[in-house]
């Protein structure tokens, strides 16, 4: 007896669009596993962080909180993926558009609100886009593999932001921890609801929407996607790839430097050490279960944040540790890859070899 | 003795397409059976249900008299029936070797790597074919790939070999190794099934036809009880056969003119050498050689894909060769590539994203940095009426349409902007007659409304029917202009073999 595998000439569309909530139910499965091993009954557990995450306007709040960063970094890497370009850097560019917004913060002086924001937000946007530019050009030019250039740029970006606070923009009253000094009012984004809810997480869903009509209605995702199926082809059909790469990871990189922009003025209101605890890691699992479109980005965003927001209430309630949830998104994406496969390839157990 | 394969009552459908219905017919040991059909009647795909790739809604298919079940190629395979795709997939990056090696099953994980390409070499040696083992795929014409395919074959030493359009990528040269290499298989027992649009080669090889149209079997013919015409209205039915009429050309206006080019090909040779070429506005222009002799590289010139190495491209007199002009002037030049799959379309996009794929930005079908769906909407049903390309349900992906279709739909984005210069290498490959007339029809009206073609082909008949002048090629040099109307094959043939300088004279 033999296992084979054989390609697919066409899988059906409903197979296609179950994989993502088929795999997200084994995961649970699995990960109902490990919560035994901890001691911990797994269906209290999947309550506990329902509860937790949705059962209250300040769980639900925080939710969105958490929420609003993966929408950022997830179209970012989505926009990218779109043209079969990975960019595993956006936990980096976070922390340049983190960096580039607290520096305007910092030192600018600015004192209108509307100003500065637009200046933060300006700041964070070219930062990031020029950090991830950087890979689209060694990618158009040499055909430098962008995978590397951006994941190794994230140490660079996170260590930068280490120097920097625990350096030079080290707050001078804040008893040596590595953090700068508070922001002015000027320099955050309104809050809502009495709750640690703000303006980024709006700006986010905005972004998703100017996102999705870019990809779907603009002439450039039109091209975006022509290069994405067949590069040669449109590179016949008269399209500047090259420029198009560099484009779209300076695109992908400025979203990814918002969502630090975001973080900065309207939650942490301040540059510090650990701004994203790997929003830039959970963007490509979430990229790749929304499928690349954008509403699906902000639907699986949300549901990551439960996630999270679930996952640390385990931490207060069974000590459980944080590695559990980022166990846990491992095997979601795990399976995810696993169902691609299946989507793509037909399992057959055959007796005996193959000769039939 | 039972038929070698008997196929019975297939009916095979995709979402909204009934690609198959009620298909019946036989093979019988040491035959070649031909299928016949226009593009887009079900061929590929009754040969896909065949070998197990699809699995057929309803009917059977029986071996030897018993019936069988294919769950995908490998069982066909075991039972010693193997195809060659209309669409080859080698390794690129990989040897011929390599590829070979790849398709052979029960080759021990030790193995004598000499023994096995003694063993291909052989088998290369009998049937008298060119192949150098140690060459990556990438490198080899398409020709030469479709070989390696049915090396890869003839190595598991199959009873029955399906070949979906071979000679569409062949050289008429190498067409004829390839029915000397069929003789020579059928003399040995094996059976054929051979899919082509040539109805030369049709009446040539075939010891039996089995006309396919629009899914159905309509009736198999003997050796003997069909001829051209027969064959031609059985599987055109009640379709027009589109006329047109080729008016002479008598402009002097030179609109592109070619001095001293010369361009060398990745093995560091010389794909064009020296090569002097005038194109007068409104004529079709055709190029005759034998393939391999610089055709290609003269097209990728014309069209941007490839530099120049030495000499002068003239537009309208102006030097473009290496001016900012060349890219905007290139841009105006509509080109129909011959590797249509890798360079021609994006696979995954559907029918009407990929006839605008090169007007996108234009005003018909943008306002301002949005694209207007209405108006890419009607542009597709007007152009799948026009070429009639059988598209399937809307939004269907270009991938899915037969070869026909596809080189269709290129053809129709290609010719849709009134281009003033058209390059068009072997156009109407794999197009049935229909859709071949049709395509003629459109490069003549094309010429009378001033637009200029340079017409590549490999069939003397079409470039005798079609142009106003045809210019000779070999070993990446001109050989000289012949007019069409005062030339005869001979004389075309011998300048194509280098054996005869200039032709008859020619303005
Ligand atoms: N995988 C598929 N999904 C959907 N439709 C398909 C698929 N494969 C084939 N078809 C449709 O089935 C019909 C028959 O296609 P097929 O490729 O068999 O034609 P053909 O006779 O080989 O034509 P050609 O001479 O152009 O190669 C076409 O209308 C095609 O669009
Ligand atoms: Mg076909």
């Amino acid at each position: 007896m033999q296992l084979i595998t054989e390609r697919r000439e066409i899988s059906s569309a409903l197979f296609r669009f179950s994989a993502p909530i088929v795999s997200i139910a084994i995961a649970l499965f699995v990960a109902g596993f490990l919560l035994l091993a901890s001691g911990v009954n797994p269906l209290e557990a999947y309550r506990e962080i329902i509860i937790e995450s949705l059962g209250s306007m300040y769980g639900l709040s925080e939710t969105l909180v958490k929420t609003t960063p993966l929408i950022f970094t997830g179209l970012a890497v989505s926009l990218a993926f779109r043209m079969q370009i990975w960019n595993i850097g956006a936990e980096g560019q976070i922390y340049m558009g983190a960096m580039a917004a607290s520096g305007v913060a910092l030192f600018s002086g600015i004192e209108n609100h509307w100003l500065m924001m637009i200046a933060m937000f300006s700041a964070a946007f070219f930062c990031g886009g020029l950090w991830a530019g950087v890979a689209g050009f060694l990618r158009a030019k040499w055909r430098v593999n962008e995978v590397i250039v951006t994941l190794l740029m994230n140490y660079i970006a996170i260590l930068l932001v280490d120097y920097l606070v625990y350096g030079p923009w080290k707050d001078p009253k804040g008893f040596n921890f590595p953090l700068t000094a508070q922001f002015t009012d000027a320099a955050r984004l309104a809050e809502y609801f009495n709750t640690r809810l703000h303006s980024g997480f709006f700006l986010a869903i905005f972004c998703a929407l100017v996102l999705y009509l870019f990809m779907e209605r603009t002439v450039w995702g039109f091209e975006i996607k022509v290069i994405g199926s067949n590069p040669k082809a449109a590179q016949y059909a008269g399209m500047n790839t090259g420029l198009a790469i560099f484009m779209v990871l300076f695109l992908s990189g400025a979203i990814a430097g918002v969502a630090g922009f975001s973080e900065v003025a309207g939650l942490q209101h301040r540059l510090q050490h650990g701004i994203s605890p790997g929003y830039g890691y959970t963007a490509i699992i979430i990229a790749w279960l929304a499928n690349r479109s954008a509403i699906g980005v902000v639907i699986v965003s949300f549901l990551m944040g439960v996630l999270l927001v679930g996952g640390d209430s385990l931490q207060l309630l069974w000590q459980l540790p944080v590695a559990f949830v980022y166990a846990f998104q491992g095997l979601i994406l795990f399976f995810l890859l696993a169902s691609d496969f299946f989507i793509q390839y037909r399992v057959k157990l055959v007796r005996g070899g193959i000769h039939g | 003795m039972p038929d070698l394969l008997q196929i019975e009552n297939i009916r095979k459908t995709f979402p909204g397409v009934v690609a198959l219905d009620d298909v019946s017919f036989s093979v019988s040991p040491g035959e070649i059976h031909t299928l016949l059909g226009e593009n887009g009647a079900g061929k590929s795909t009754l040969m896909n249900v065949l070998t197990g790739l699809y699995h057929p809604d309803r009917g059977s298919i029986s071996i030897d008299g018993e019936e069988v079940h294919f769950a995908s190629p490998r069982d066909s395979l075991a039972r010693g029936i193997g195809m060659v795709h209309q669409h080859f997939m080698l390794v690129p990056a990989h040897s011929v070797f390599e590829n070979i090696l790849l398709a052979l099953d029960n080759v021990p994980n030790f193995f004598n790597r000499k023994e096995y390409k003694q063993k291909i070499a052989a088998l290369i040696d009998e049937f008298g074919l060119d192949l150098d083992l140690d060459s990556p795929v990438w490198k080899l014409s398409i020709g030469a790939q479709q070989w390696i395919e049915l090396i890869k074959l003839l190595m598991r030493d199959c009873r029955l070999l399906i070949l979906d359009e071979p000679t569409a990528v062949l050289t008429p040269q190498e067409a004829d190794r390839l029915f000397t290499v069929l003789e020579r298989l059928k003399k040995q027992g094996k059976s054929i099934i051979f899919i082509s649009h040539k109805m030369r080669e049709v009446m040539k090889i075939s010891d039996r036809v089995t006309i396919l149209k629009k899914g159905h079997s309509i009736t198999t013919l003997q050796r003997g009880d069909y001829d051209e015409n027969r064959l031609a209205s059985l599987m055109i039915g009640n379709d027009k056969i589109p006329q047109w009429q080729k008016n002479l050309q008598m402009s002097d206006e030179i609109v592109l003119e070619i001095e001293k080019l010369s361009v060398r090909n990745d093995r560091g040779l010389s794909d064009l050498e020296s090569f002097d070429l005038q194109l007068k506005k409104g004529e079709i222009l055709g190029i005759a050689g034998v393939a391999g002799n610089g055709q290609k590289a003269l097209a990728e010139v014309l069209t941007g894909l490839k530099n120049a190495n030495s000499g002068k491209i003239l537009a309208k007199g102006e030097d473009i060769t290496n001016s900012d002009a060349k890219k905007s002037y290139i841009a105006g030049i509509a080109h129909i590539p011959e590797d249509r799959k890798s360079i021609g379309i994006a696979p995954d996009m559907s029918v009407d994203e990929n006839l605008i794929m090169k007007s996108f930005k234009s005003g018909a079908f943008s306002r301002w940095i949005f694209q207007d769906k209405g108006a890419i909407r009607r542009n597709a049903s007007e152009k799948i009426e026009q070429f009639a390309i059988k598209s399937g349900p809307d939004g269907t992906p270009v991938r899915y349409l037969s070869g026909g279709n596809i080189q269709k739909v290129i053809i129709a984005r290609e010719l849709s902007e009134a281009p003033a210069v058209l390059v068009a290498l072997y156009p109407t490959r794999g197009l049935d007659i229909g859709s071949a007339e049709y395509v003629h029809k459109v490069i003549a009206d094309g010429a009378d409304e001033g637009m200029s073609t340079i017409l590549i082909a490999e069939d003397l008949d079409e470039l005798l029917k079609l142009s106003d002048r045809i210019a000779v090629m070999f070993r990446g040099q001109l050989v000289g202009y012949v007019d069409p109307r005062n030339t005869t094959r001979e004389e075309i043939g011998l300048m194509m073999s280098g054996e005869k300088q200039g032709g008859a004279a020619c303005n």
